[in-house]
C-alpha cells in the first residue's frame, strides 16, 4: 500500500469523471430532479415525502455508484489497462482506496446537492442531524461501489454490466422497508431483507427521521460498513495480476 | 557473456485446453533489440505476457533480471506495451502519462517522452480523438515514462507510416545503447532486419535465436522472409539451432 499511488489513482478517476459531463449529470442532476419530483407526486402529503424522501438519499448514492464503478471497472478489465497497472508497482489495495477515494468525492457533491435542495427548498427534515444523513449517504455509496467492482467481473460488456443494475437494486429497493415498514413483511421476506445491506442504510436513515441516535444507528452504519468491507474483499479477489 | 535479461527455460502454457507453447527455450540479452519474430496465432503475444508475468504457466520457467517473471519486486522493472493500446481514452495524453509517472518515480519527464514518441503537439487532447497509431503511441509513451531497464512491445508500429516507423526503431536502438533490454513483436518481417536479435515463433515453438546474419548465412538467402520460410518449411535443413529448440512436429 502506497499513498501516493492511491492518490494519484484517485485523482485519476475523478479527472476521468470531470472529462465526462453527462456522467456528472446523472450523478448531480438526476438525484436532485427525482427529489423535486417526488415531492410533488406527494403534494398533498409532506409527511410520506419525508419518509420516502430522506430514505432515497440512502439509495441514491448506492444506485449511481454501483452504475459508474461497474462500467468504469469493467473498461479497465476489457482496455488492459488493469493488466497493465498491475505491472507497476500499484498494489490492489492503492486501486481500491483510490476508487473509494474519488467516488467518497463526487458523493459528498451529489449528496451535498441534493441535500441543499431536500432540506433548504423542499422541506426535508432530519432531526438527527444532516450530519449522521451524510454518513448514511457515504456508506450507501462505498457499498455500490464495492457491489459494482464485484459485479464488474462477471460481466463482459458493459451492455451485461448495465443489466446487473436492476438485479442488484430492485430486489433491496423492495424490501429494504422504503415501500413497506420492514416490520410489516412476510416473516420469509423479513429474513431476505435482513442480509440485504441497502436494509440496514435506509433504516439508518428512518432513525434519522425520527431523530434517534441510538444504538441501533449504530449497529446500522456497522453493517453497512462491514458489508463493503466483504464486498470489497470479494472484488479484490476477482483483481488477479496472473491470467490464463 | 553477460547474465540474460531474459532466460525463458522448457516453457509450456496452455490457454483454455489448447497448448500455444510447447518447452520453449530462449534468452534475450541485456542491451539489445531483440525481434520477436512470426505468424499470427505462433504464441508471440503468450511468451510476452510469461515475461510480463502475467500469464499463468503450465510447466517451465521464466526469468527477468535475474528474478522469476512476475516477482513483486520485477514490478515497475517490465514496461509492457499490449497489442491493443492500453490507455485511458477520456483523458488526454498528458493525464494518461502524469498517472503512469505518478505509479513509477513521479519524474517530470512528460515533455521528453511525448516528443520521442512524436506527439509533443498533442498533449492536451483526448486520448479518445486521436488515430489508432497516434493512441499505440501513447501507449508506448506511458511505458517509456518509468524508464523501466527492461521493455516489452507487443506490435508497437502497427498502423504507423513509414517515416514514423523508421523514427521508432531509431528510438528502439537509442534506448538499447543506454542499456535498456527490449523484446519487440511484430508479423511484418521487414522489421526483422532492424533488429540486434531474432527469435521466429511459429505454432508455439521456436524455429530461430540468432542474429540477422547468422540467419542469413544458415539458410543461404539474404532475404529474412525467405529465410524463414525455409526455416519452418524445411527445417532438417538447419543445423545450427539446438536440439532443445528444434521442432518435433516437423514436416
Amino acid at each position: 500500500m502506497n499513498p501516493r499511488i492511491a492518490l494519484a489513482t484517485a485523482w485519476r478517476v475523478l479527472r476521468q469523471l470531470r472529462n465526462d459531463p453527462r456522467t456528472i449529470a446523472l450523478l448531480v442532476v438526476a438525484p436532485s430532479g427525482l427529489m423535486i419530483l417526488l415531492r410533488y407526486v406527494y403534494n398533498d402529503s409532506q409527511q410520506i415525502f419525508d419518509r420516502i424522501g430522506l430514505s432515497l438519499l440512502g439509495i441514491f448514492p448506492f444506485v449511481t455508484m454501483f452504475l459508474v464503478t461497474s462500467v468504469a471497472m469493467l473498461r479497465e478489465r476489457t482496455t488492459g489497462t488493469l493488466e497493465r497497472l498491475f505491472t507497476t508497482r500499484l498494489a490492489k489495495l492503492d486501486l481500491l482506496i483510490g476508487y473509494a477515494l474519488a467516488f467518497a468525492a463526487a458523493t459528498i457533491v451529489q449528496v451535498g446537492v441534493v441535500s441543499l435542495i431536500g432540506f433548504g427548498w423542499l422541506g426535508l427534515d432530519a432531526p438527527a442531524g444532516v450530519g449522521w444523513v451524510l454518513v448514511l449517504a457515504l456508506a450507501s455509496a462505498l457499498l455500490g461501489m464495492a457491489t459494482g467492482l464485484l459485479v464488474s467481473a462477471f460481466a463482459t460488456t458493459e451492455f451485461q454490466a448495465v443489466q446487473f443494475l436492476p438485479a442488484v437494486v430492485l430486489p433491496q429497493f423492495l424490501l429494504c422497508g422504503l415501500l413497506t415498514p420492514r416490520s410489516h413483511m412476510l416473516e420469509v421476506l423479513r429474513w431476505v431483507s435482513n442480509v440485504l445491506p441497502m436494509s440496514y442504510a435506509v433504516e439508518g436513515l428512518i432513525r434519522v427521521r425520527q431523530g434517534n441516535v441510538d444504538a441501533v444507528l449504530i449497529r446500522d452504519v456497522a453493517v453497512v460498513i462491514g458489508c463493503i468491507l466483504a464486498a470489497l474483499a470479494l472484488g479484490a479477489a476477482t483483481l488477479r495480476r496472473r491470467t490464463s | 557473456m553477460a547474465e540474460p535479461a531474459i532466460a525463458v527455460d522448457q516453457l509450456v502454457v496452455y490457454r483454455g485446453k489448447r497448448q500455444v507453447l510447447f518447452d520453449l527455450n530462449c534468452s534475450v540479452p541485456t542491451g539489445e533489440v531483440t525481434g520477436l519474430l512470426g505468424p499470427s496465432g505462433g504464441g508471440k503475444t503468450t511468451l510476452l505476457r510469461s515475461i510480463v508475468g502475467v500469464q499463468k504457466l503450465r510447466s517451465g520457467t521464466v526469468t527477468v533480471l535475474g528474478l522469476p517473471a512476475g516477482d513483486p519486486a520485477l514490478r515497475g522493472r517490465i514496461g509492457y506495451v499490449t497489442q491493443a493500446p492500453s490507455v485511458y481514452a477520456d483523458l488526454s495524453v498528458r493525464d494518461n502519462l502524469r498517472y503512469f509517472a505518478a505509479l513509477t518515480s513521479g519524474a517530470d519527464r512528460i515533455p521528453q517522452v511525448l516528443s520521442s514518441v512524436g506527439l509533443a503537439e498533442r498533449a492536451g487532447d483526448r486520448v479518445g480523438e486521436l488515430s489508432g497509431g497516434e493512441r499505440a503511441r501513447v501507449s508506448l509513451a506511458c511505458a517509456l515514462i518509468a524508464q523501466p531497464p527492461v521493455l516489452v512491445l507487443d506490435e508497437p508500429t502497427v498502423g504507423l507510416d513509414p517515416v514514423l516507423r523508421r523514427d521508432l526503431w531509431n528510438l528502439f536502438h537509442e534506448l538499447a545503447r543506454g542499456g535498456t533490454t527490449l523484446i519487440v513483436s511484430s508479423h511484418v518481417m521487414d522489421e526483422a532486419a532492424r533488429c540486434d536479435r531474432l527469435l521466429l515463433l511459429a505454432e508455439g515453438r521456436l524455429y530461430a535465436d540468432d542474429t540477422p546474419e547468422a540467419i542469413r548465412e544458415q539458410t543461404g538467402t539474404h532475404d529474412l522472409e525467405e529465410a524463414f520460410l525455409r526455416l519452418v518449411t524445411q527445417p532438417e535443413a538447419t543445423t545450427q539451432l539446438e536440439a532443445t529448440t528444434r521442432p518435433e512436429a516437423a514436416r
